[in-house]
């Protein structure tokens, strides 16, 4: 069955290294996501695997057909694309129509599926619609009705909710993921938005110049995030700077700027190292200024904002580096502006990374 | 610094003026008028003037037939030939625009070739080539191809291919290839995708493509005339009843209503063509309702690509260049026998070639500038419907009907008009003929460049605080610069190979094209290495003005 598989995928535009060895799997059935900042490959690597450009080197296999010969055609996919590239001279109808008469399925059949996904993705009272008369979530439900009544057993999605605005989005992009897996189908779908990758997403890939940095469930990628690119994309981060001063069984202490001294979990670092402690803002315990024990920072509340769900606090540090904490707006205590307080964290749920060598901006950078 | 001030103060003195209502509106006023006065009444009017002559036409039976057979000729001609080069010119389009191969540029320029060469010189060219003792009829013990209906369509075939290959080519580039890609991802062959979604989306300019081939084949008439031999379209009915009326050998009266007579229907004829054409072509549905997946796959990948690339080329090679460019061989051959020395000498036939020359280039020259000048507000005053949407598409068709009147009707008709005004000297009448001619070109392109731009770029220009007149400035020319200087190459070629019309208007300046026609028709006798050189120095000239041009706009055009 249609599993995805590529093979040190390298993709050259001139000099410009668009993919750089990439190699990946995704599963039969799974909604998988390529997310990145933009330029950072993610889309090529999607033409890639439909065939519409071709790779520099490498192997891309569909199931357990190797197809790096073979015309998008032929490989049984639907596209999905940001344009959405409904052919406006053709009716909603014949746009969806379009793959079964190409590909000169019984018209009788194919028409009894055409109607299904139109009324699955429910437009099938605009038939007669040409795209030019539709709204942009319109003819984003054609685009993927389009895709599907074609036969496609894979669904490849660059930017599908790009055009649209942030309320049709949020609806549509989970309408997506019910259709692909009620049917069946494996999913691939480019976004530059963590958060629309981390809502509906069985696994992401995230890149980063070419490369995938990192592959795991929305869950990985957040608690266990593998580098300072990854954690500082997918979610919000503090980064403390910091000097290891012991290493044991994967803990580590580190002294931070200002003297303190704290623990994380964290590989691959040695006594003296320079480097980096990623913090989420919500596991950070917030106390009255006094409190003692293990991992504690002090500081004075700057700037609260309230979100709605959240409240926001801008902690300014002992140590001269400021600190974001989250906090559920319904939390039995708010602070205010000015006051003096403690921060603590449970060690294992902090993470250590080697100080980048390309500095920290250039790291983080998206 | 004295400068800079000056400048300041004319650039805010237009700033202040445009952004009053009176002096804009007068600007398009003065554009719609000059227009009107110049280029659309004049030929009407001088046809009007003659309508009672046209009464004499119908007591001459044998040349009314003669005329009505001659138009019949140039239809049909213009009809098919336009069709073959729709055919042949998009694959060659296709090759420049998605082949891989870095001659494609090279060729790309090549398509251009029978562009500038003056269509007196092409005619002249193509004759040799198919017909002379030295062409391709060499091959074959004899001459291959005789002056007649043959050469004609393949001489229109070969003049109009680079407008079809043109208007393709930015049409292609121009096409979001998502379509395609879109129709591959669904499963059609390339074959197919093209056939259902690419051509059908491109119908507009499919259709422009075919038009222009068609309007410019009905008008032709220098070239035409060289290789018509006995052979008669309309164009070169007329001009042989104005050279038999010069020997004397029919009456003025029959002359001028018989002219009257072919002028009004080859007019009224192509008027109710384009129409058609402008009613029918949107409603025009390609056939895409049947799909044959075997076959046209089998169309779609690398044999059929190969030997439809091959077949394109080979046309384009063998039809169109290779006979436009054959007339520099006896041009070399000038070299060598001393007609090049004589040439520079200036003696015999060569002092008036060399003064027709430099009236040519003037006349190109300042027909362009005229058109730029009262061309620009009427582009604007199309592209942004200043006077609203109905005014707007009214003058959009009324600029466009000297395109599709034969040239030599639009001659005649000028020049039965200002014979009425005797004081007009004939420079003027030349310059008012070819600015009636060249003008729908660049109005054309300069309304679509300025449709091209955002009405977004001029209001945040606007919202920053720029007055009218800035916007103009510093917005909209900068932005259609490059479309700019493509159009004012299309007046000046055009107005340097224009025959039809001068020389219907023209009684003793003669530009190039008409002391090339003089000679080839040997009404003025000159040697074969003679024709060739003076053909040669005309193509060598225009060429070197174009490549000029285009290295100055090569690849800056598009934002």
């Amino acid at each position: 069955m249609p599993d995805v598989r590529v093979v040190n995928l390298i993709k050259k535009f001139g000099n410009i290294s668009a993919l750089d060895n990439v190699s990946l799997m995704v599963k039969d059935k799974e909604y998988f996501s390529l997310l990145g900042p933009s330029g950072c490959g993610k889309t090529t690597l999607l033409r890639l695997i439909a065939g519409l450009i071709e790779p520099t080197s490498g192997e891309i296999y569909i199931g357990d057909k190797r197809v790096d010969d073979v015309p998008p055609e032929d490989r049984e996919i639907g596209f999905v694309f940001q344009t959405f590239a409904l052919f406006p001279h053709l009716t909603v109808w014949d746009n969806v129509n379009y793959g079964p008469r190409v590909k000169n399925f019984d018209p009788k059949e194919s028409g009894t599926v055409v109607a299904e996904v139109l009324e699955m993705v429910k437009l099938h009272e605009r038939l007669d619609a040409y795209p030019n008369e539709l709204s942009g979530g319109m003819m984003q439900r054609i685009a993927v009705a389009r895709a599907l009544a074609a036969g496609a057993k894979i669904l490849l999605l660059d930017e599908p909710l790009g055009q649209l605005d942030a309320k049709v989005r949020n609806a549509i992009r989970y309408e997506i993921r019910k259709m692909a897996k009620d049917l069946n189908l494996t999913a691939i779908h480019v976004t530059h938005d963590q958060v629309e990758a981390m809502s509906i997403s069985d696994r992401i890939a995230v890149m980063k110049k070419g490369k995938i940095m990192q592959v795991g469930t929305p869950q990985e990628l957040y608690m266990e995030p593998n580098s300072l690119f990854v954690a500082n994309f997918i979610g919000e981060s503090n980064l403390l700077e910091g000097s290891v001063v012991d290493t044991s069984n994967g803990m580590v202490e580190i002294e931070l700027r200002g003297g303190v001294k704290v623990k994380a979990s964290g590989n691959g670092v040695t006594k003296g190292d320079r480097v980096i402690v990623v913090v989420r803002p919500e596991i950070f315990e917030v106390e009255p200024e006094g409190s003692q024990g293990e991992n504690v920072l002090r500081g004075v509340v700057g700037k609260i904002t309230f979100e709605g769900t959240f409240v926001r606090y801008v902690i300014k540090l002992e140590s001269e580096d400021s600190a974001i904490v989250t906090k559920p707006s319904l939390a039995e205590k708010w602070f205010e502006t000015g006051h003096r307080i403690t921060l603590s964290f449970e060690p294992k749920k902090a993470h250590v990374f080697p100080y980048p060598l390309s500095g920290l901006a250039e790291e983080i950078a998206v | 610094m004295e400068k800079f001030l000056y400048r300041r103060k004319v650039s805010d003195a237009l700033n202040s003026l445009s952004s009053k209502k009176t002096p804009k509106y007068a600007t398009y006023l003065a554009a719609i008028i000059i227009f009107l006065a110049l280029i659309l009444l004049p030929p009407i009017l001088g046809i009007l003037t003659k309508f009672d002559a046209m009464q004499q036409a119908f007591n001459q039976p044998v040349l009314v037939n003669r005329a009505l057979g001659a138009v019949t000729n140039s239809f049909i001609i213009a009809l098919v030939v336009s069709l073959l080069d729709v055919l042949a010119g998009v694959p060659l389009a296709w090759l420049i625009t998605r082949g891989k191969s870095k001659w494609l540029n090279i060729l790309d320029t090549l398509a251009d070739v029978p562009f500038v060469v003056p269509t007196a010189a092409l005619g002249y060219s193509l004759l040799l080539f198919w017909n002379g003792p030295q062409g391709i009829s060499a091959l074959f013990g004899g001459s291959l191809i005789s002056p007649g209906w043959l050469l004609i369509a393949l001489l229109h075939f070969t003049f109009s291919f680079p407008i079809v290959v043109r208007v393709m080519v930015g049409a292609l580039l121009d096409y979001k290839m998502e379509f395609e890609r879109a129709s591959r991802t669904l499963g059609a062959a390339p074959f197919t995708a093209v056939r259902t979604v690419t051509f059908p989306i491109l119908r507009p300019a499919l259709i422009a493509s075919y038009v222009l081939s068609f309007a410019r084949s009905l008008s032709e008439t220098g070239a035409t005339f060289i290789v018509a031999g006995l052979f008669e379209n309309g164009p070169v009915f007329l001009q042989n009843l104005r050279n038999e009326f010069s020997s004397g050998a029919i009456a003025q009266s029959t002359y001028e209503g018989v002219t009257v007579f072919t002028s009004i229907v080859l007019i009224a004829v192509s008027i109710s063509i384009f129409a058609l054409i402008r009613v029918f072509g949107p409603k025009l549905r390609l056939p895409i309702k049947g799909i044959w997946p075997g076959i046209e796959r089998k169309l779609s990948y690398r044999k059929a690509a190969t030997s439809r690339n091959n077949i394109a080329l080979l046309i384009f090679f063998a039809i169109v260049l290779l006979p436009s460019l054959f007339v520099a061989l006896p041009a070399f051959g000038a070299i060598l026998d001393g007609t090049l020395a004589k040439s520079v000498s200036g003696s015999g036939v060569w002092g008036i070639y060399w003064q027709s020359l430099l009236l040519s280039y003037a006349l190109a020259g300042i027909v362009t500038l005229l058109s730029f000048v009262i061309g620009l507000p009427m582009a604007i005053m199309i592209a942004r419907k200043r006077f609203g949407a109905i005014t707007s598409t009214v003058f959009d068709i009324l600029v466009n009907i000297p395109l599709i009147v034969p040239s030599i009707a639009l001659g005649v008709s000028l020049k039965f008009f200002w014979q009425n005004f005797a004081f007009v000297p004939e420079f003027l009448l030349l310059v008012f003929a070819h600015l009636a001619i060249t003008y729908p070109y660049f109005v054309r392109s300069m309304s679509s460049a300025f449709e091209r731009i955002s009405l977004d770029m001029e209001e945040a220009s606007r919202t920053l605080g720029a007055k009218p007149f800035g916007v103009f400035r510093t917005i909209m020319l900068p932005l259609t610069k490059y479309s700019i200087l493509s159009g004012a190459i299309m007046v000046f070629t055009r107005s340097v190979s224009e025959t039809g019309a001068t020389l219907a208007v023209v009684t003793t300046l003669q530009t190039a094209p008409v002391v090339i026609v003089n000679w080839v028709k040997q009404v003025v006798p000159a040697s074969p290495s003679e024709i060739g050189l003076g053909c040669g120095i005309l193509i060598l000239l225009s060429f070197a003005i174009l490549l000029v041009l285009r290295l100055q706009t090569r690849g800056r055009g598009r934002y």
